[in-house]
């Protein structure tokens, strides 16, 4: 693990390319989306940065409007920053084309919250592998390339005879998740962006997918997983970065910030979180409800800088905002 | 007992025969309590909740009856139930995000219901006014359109709205799953606050979260493929739970504090059966570790001990 490693601060933009580098470095990226009549711009990202290095899960919190979903689909290309950089393995991703961007989806891929929208229902579902190995396999016979299917399906604990030549609304929801996994392990990819892609699924299946991430991240894969549920967080990630209104509040070492939040959002979220075995303490009740701390979302009446908090260090990898 | 259940079956009618997602469920709420009610998808959770509000077209009671406040809930009538609505039983639906009507503002979704109740919203306003600021909102919520407040306000307008009549049943289906974690809390301590101030006598909560159960519930029921597994109060459940399927949800749970490197949690191997076509005997057999040959046929679900019922032969026979 590599967590003597500083993440790098909010606000420095663009150094650190190519030395030391890591699997995927975000720098400074801010995207602002014009919204409204007034035409007024919103700032979803507010100068992002950090790094996530092979074989480390970072867990990406945020509540819903932090910003968390818009930057896994900076990741993915599928959305461009307004500024700030993204660079995989110290290439910036921003000018990729063509068979550039065609490697970089070899290496980098997502699988998102709702498994049964990322299937065309009037296809089986084994088309997700066929399509790969037209852009990517076409040089495979038929036969090596189904064996690289099956083994990518053992990969994630599936039976190939349970999932193979069947249409989505045959598979369960999380035999669907775990389909869509094999495919991103099939390419071999280095970063896995993993959407909410837990949420959907039974409390039951939910760990099997969780343990899956673990054993993948113990073979070197690097993780970008984005949650707004604590305990799924704290469970699997190495590092855990907190979003609020689209700034890191806090980040560093999983287990220090979780047992030693600084930042009061950071602290008003622990709180929140139902637990079995602890009442939720009525003292706590008046950090819930504060206007300040709770609704983490953008909204008009609350003007929000463009220049995010400034972050310190509180102690070797963890990183605190001030307060907003 | 505000509430009571007795051997209700529902079966939705289709193309390829019956399907029982609720198979012969009996139950009570005393005044006062609120019951969480969880399982996987496809449990029969969501349809048991709503059979005891509105059999749609596809629904039909197969046996079994509902009393509420001692007199029968006619739940196949249709016409009889439509004032049992609202004013008897009520409903906060899993979407309750979209369940606002978007063209027309808050103040008229109000005005609405009561009316088709006979209320005028006038000689209520005060107390709508009254509800809207105890759940956190502004008063001024009531010339919004649904789409100009967040997924957590919307959510507690449905609440204010589906309870202003005061029920005597509240049915709350998956209210805190779409919401971030300090809605979800708002939103439960909501619903004891509303059962405090006696808004709403009983609550039945629909869910499959439950650590939410744990901190809002004071009993939990668990389904497990259209039958009920367990029911105690809520300490028994998470702390004793006796049916080795609730041992294996509880155990399957990631909890605040609990990291993969300090030991690895387990899920349950295998999935549900689908209740379109279920196995003979005890459903759970294919994924219980404990299955014998006794669970080919099925376990009563009867009070072991005082409050605490549960549909297993192992359980039975330990503690006979």
């Amino acid at each position: 693990m590599t967590t003597q490693q500083l993440p790098a601060r909010a606000g420095q933009d663009g150094t650190g390319a190519g030395d030391n580098a890591a699997t995927l470095q975000i720098d400074g990226v801010s995207k602002l989306f014009r919204s409204g009549r007034a035409r007024l711009l919103t700032p979803a990202l507010r100068k992002v940065s950090f790094n996530i290095d092979a074989g480390e899960v970072v867990t990406l919190i945020g509540e819903s409007g932090s910003g968390k979903t818009t930057l896994g689909r900076c990741v993915l290309r599928l959305t461009a920053p307004s500024s700030g950089s993204i660079r995989f393995n110290g290439t910036d991703i921003a000018g990729l084309k063509r068979e550039g961007l065609r490697d970089y989806y070899r290496d980098v891929q997502g699988v998102f919250q709702d498994p049964f929208s990322s299937y065309n229902p009037i296809y089986k579902a084994d088309r997700v592998f066929q399509l790969l190995k037209d852009a990517y396999f076409a040089h495979l016979s038929r036969q090596a390339f189904d064996d690289k299917i099956e083994a990518a399906l053992h990969g994630v604990a599936l039976n190939p005879g349970d999932v193979l030549n069947k249409y989505p609304h045959q598979l369960s929801g999380g035999q669907q998740q775990r389909l869509l996994i094999a495919r991103a392990l099939l390419l071999e990819v280095k970063l896995l962006v993993a959407d909410e892609i837990i949420s959907m699924l039974d409390a039951s299946t939910r760990v099997d997918v969780l343990n899956l991430l673990v054993d993948l991240k113990r073979q070197g894969l690097a993780i970008l997983f984005i949650t707004h549920d604590l305990s799924l967080g704290n469970y699997i990630s190495d590092r855990t970065v907190i979003l609020r209104r689209g700034a890191i509040v806090e980040m560093g070492d999983t287990h220090k910030v979780f047992t030693n939040p600084r930042h009061s959002y950071t602290q008003m979220l622990l709180t929140a979180v139902p637990q079995l075995h602890s009442k939720w303490d009525p003292s706590d009740l008046e950090i819930v409800r504060a206007p300040a701390a709770g609704v983490g979302h953008l909204s008009p009446d609350l003007p929000v800088s463009l220049e995010p908090p400034t972050l310190t260090e509180f102690e070797p990898d963890h990183l605190v905002a001030e307060e907003e | 007992m505000s509430v009571k259940v007795e051997s209700l079956s529902i079966a939705y009618r289709t193309l390829s025969g019956d399907v029982v997602p609720v198979d012969r469920v009996s139950f009570s709420l005393a005044d006062g309590e609120i019951m969480g009610l969880a399982g996987e998808s496809g449990s029969g959770k969501s349809t048991l909740g709503t059979s005891l509000i509105y059999l749609d077209g596809r629904m039909v009671r197969l046996g079994g009856r509902v009393e509420l406040d001692g007199a029968e809930l006619p739940i196949t009538d249709r016409n009889g139930m439509r004032h049992r609505r609202m004013t008897d039983v009520s409903l906060v639906p899993q979407y309750a995000m979209s369940a606002l009507n978007p063209t027309r503002r808050i103040r008229r979704l109000f005005t609405d219901l009561l009316r088709s109740h006979g209320v005028r919203y006038r000689d209520v306003e005060q107390e709508v006014k009254r509800r809207i600021s105890l759940v956190g909102l502004a008063e001024d919520v009531l010339d919004k359109y649904p789409f100009e407040l967040s997924g957590g306000m919307r959510q507690r307008v449905t609440i204010v709205l589906s309870t202003m009549l005061d029920p005597s049943l509240l049915i709350a289906d998956e209210v805190t799953s779409a919401l971030d974690v300090s809605s979800q809390r708002a939103v439960g301590e909501l619903l004891m606050e509303f059962r405090d101030r006696q808004y709403v006598k009983s609550v039945i909560m629909i869910t499959h979260d439950l650590s939410i159960l744990a901190e809002v519930a004071d009993s939990i029921m668990i389904m497990y493929a259209g039958r009920l597994a367990e029911k105690a109060d809520t300490d028994t459940i998470v702390n004793s739970p006796l049916h080795p399927y609730t041992q294996a949800l509880l155990a399957s749970l990631p909890e605040v504090g609990v990291r993969y490197s300090d030991g690895e949690l387990t899920g349950i191997p295998g999935r549900p059966p689908s209740v379109a076509n279920p196995p003979a005997g005890c459903r759970f057999r294919d994924r219980c570790p404990f299955a014998m040959d006794k669970c080919a046929t099925q376990p009563p679900f009867e009070e072991i001990k005082p409050g605490h019922y549960v549909a297993c032969w192992k359980v039975k026979e330990e503690l006979a």
